[in-house]
């Protein structure tokens, strides 16, 4: 079976690094084409993310290929939110007859948190069911409803997200296994600024072997600037930003500089955690800091 | 029951215009939540002539969903309806629809919005229990829904944006995972619940049209 990059270099036990892309607000491919020129050489995949937090842009299944015309590997994301189960298979399979093989599966951000949040949300399927789905069409050649598909099956690595950050950790552990079961080869996690946190989580995951079960990849977000870091901490679902760090940035005479000194941290600390094999850096409105992120933590040469 | 709420008063007077209208309330599920019972239509009846409209009168149903009973007690209100240019009615979508077959070549106006099959659970709020998706599975959860309760209808345990137990979409409600996972603790059926791979739902079920007894 064919593997695709971001797989061989997890496989073959590599850190790895994703890094997020999203698509435009209208139908240039001029602006993910500058991202990748940015950021080529300097991840080894690279996530189209799908109407992110719930706002409407350019389809990742297109970014997904724009970014492979450049000669890039991309992350198709796949969101529960905006399409039912016929869709979501349906590409699923254009993904693979186009070249596209590493994809996420989430469900989603619900629409009210979004710019469109009049809209009807599917939610037809949850996360979990997506990738078991994802999971049969590949390896036991059938669609949802158990009909054998009639042509080649899809080539996918399936990742998943995780957020080690709310509720209870033996909650979240079990949501992890449960992804595990359902057929989940690859986990992205929701941005690490609790460090602690983190690693408390990493402890029971490690507990339960579940590290050498699925690639676990931390989440990285430089906090661009104050009011970012305000944003993401006050408004976003799901993130949590200590209250020490918030001081952090805060007092910083230079918070650009704070904010990627504070990424080169927590990248080293997070390096050494057993049973993380990657770093997934989503750097929003600030992409062309990645490559300096990299090279600065010592992931270079990718 | 269904639960409803009458649409804001300056909406209503848009809507009714310069026409007469004659008020249709509901004995049952709109008079427990107060949005059409016989209160609410006098108090509305007020307000309307006082805002200039001509209400040629009113009646509460027994109850407005039932298309099979309610033509005789139209008797006694034939010519107040008659004269109304419309008929607003304050039940549920249901009643209202009824009201719509039961006079024909009368324009209705929704008086209400039709919000949830739910419970009251307090004098002054009422709580989402059934999206009636036609195939229930709330056995599986020890009798709570996670397809209703859960704005993602996640039905393999909460989503990432739940905050300190809360719902991201609703953040002053608890998250129902939180309150499937205390019970399922209780029953000894945790595992089952959360590390086994709920199939996706069927659907099929939850727009049909037409039911025979």
């Amino acid at each position: 079976m064919m593997k695709t990059n971001l797989q061989q270099l997890l496989n073959q036990g590599h850190f790895v690094v994703t890094a997020e892309i999203g698509p435009p607000k209208g139908s240039d491919p001029q602006s993910i084409v500058r991202k990748t020129e940015q950021l080529n050489g300097y991840a080894d995949a690279f996530n189209i993310t799908d109407n992110q937090t719930a706002v409407a842009r350019m389809s990742s299944l297109a970014g997904a290929c724009i970014v492979r015309q450049q000669g890039m590997e991309p992350v198709f994301q796949m969101a529960c939110r905006d399409r039912n189960r016929l869709a979501l298979q349906a590409d699923i399979l254009g993904a693979s007859a186009l070249g596209i093989h590493n994809m996420l599966f989430v469900t989603g951000d619900h629409q009210s948190k979004g710019n469109h949040p009049h809209a009807k949300g599917v939610f037809d399927i949850d996360s979990i069911q997506l990738i078991s789905i994802a999971k049969n069409l590949r390896d036991i050649h059938i669609f949802e409803n158990q009909e054998m598909l009639k042509s080649k099956s899809p080539q996918v690595f399936i990742g998943g997200v995780s957020n080690p950050f709310v509720s209870s950790i033996p909650l979240r552990v079990d949501r992890l296994e449960k992804k595990i079961r359902a057929g989940a080869d690859f986990i992205q996690t929701q941005s690490v600024f609790n460090l602690s946190r983190f690693e408390e989580w990493m402890d029971a995951v490690r507990d339960r072997d579940l590290d050498n079960q699925v690639h676990i990849l931390a989440g990285i977000t430089p906090l661009k600037s104050v009011k970012m870091m305000q944003r993401m901490k006050y408004h976003v679902p799901g993130v949590d930003i200590p209250d020490s760090l918030e001081k952090r940035i805060l007092d910083a005479e230079d918070v650009e500089e704070e904010a990627l000194l504070l990424t080169d941290e927590l990248i080293r600390s997070i390096k050494l955690i057993k049973g993380v094999h990657g770093v997934h850096i989503t750097a929003l409105f600030w992409e062309q800091k990645i490559p300096e992120i990299v090279k600065k933590s010592g992931l270079l040469p990718r | 029951m269904i639960i409803s709420e009458q649409k804001p008063f300056d909406e209503l007077l848009k809507k009714i215009g310069r026409r007469s209208v004659f008020l249709f309330g509901c004995s049952e599920c709109a008079t427990l939540c107060h949005s059409g019972g016989k209160r609410e239509l006098l108090k509305l009846k007020k307000k309307l002539i006082a805002a200039h409209v001509n209400v040629t009168g009113w009646v509460v149903l027994e109850p407005a969903c039932s298309l099979t009973n309610n033509e005789k007690i139209f008797e006694q209100y034939k010519d107040q309806i008659e004269q109304a240019d419309a008929l607003a009615v304050f039940a549920c979508g249901d009643g209202t629809q009824v009201v719509n077959s039961l006079f024909p070549k009368k324009s209705v106006i929704s008086g209400t919005n039709t919000l949830f099959l739910g419970v009251k659970s307090t004098i002054t709020s009422y709580e989402r229990r059934c999206n009636m998706c036609g195939t229930c599975i709330v056995d599986e959860f020890n009798g709570i829904c996670p397809i209703t309760r859960c704005p993602k209808h996640m039905l393999n345990g909460p989503c990432g944006g739940s905050e300190k137990g809360n719902c991201e979409v609703y953040p002053d409600m608890p998250c129902v995972w939180e309150e499937i996972k205390e019970k399922a603790k209780k029953l000894g059926n945790y595992h089952l619940i959360f590390l086994n791979v709920q199939p996706a739902h069927d659907w099929s079920q939850s727009q049909v049209l037409k039911k025979e007894r």
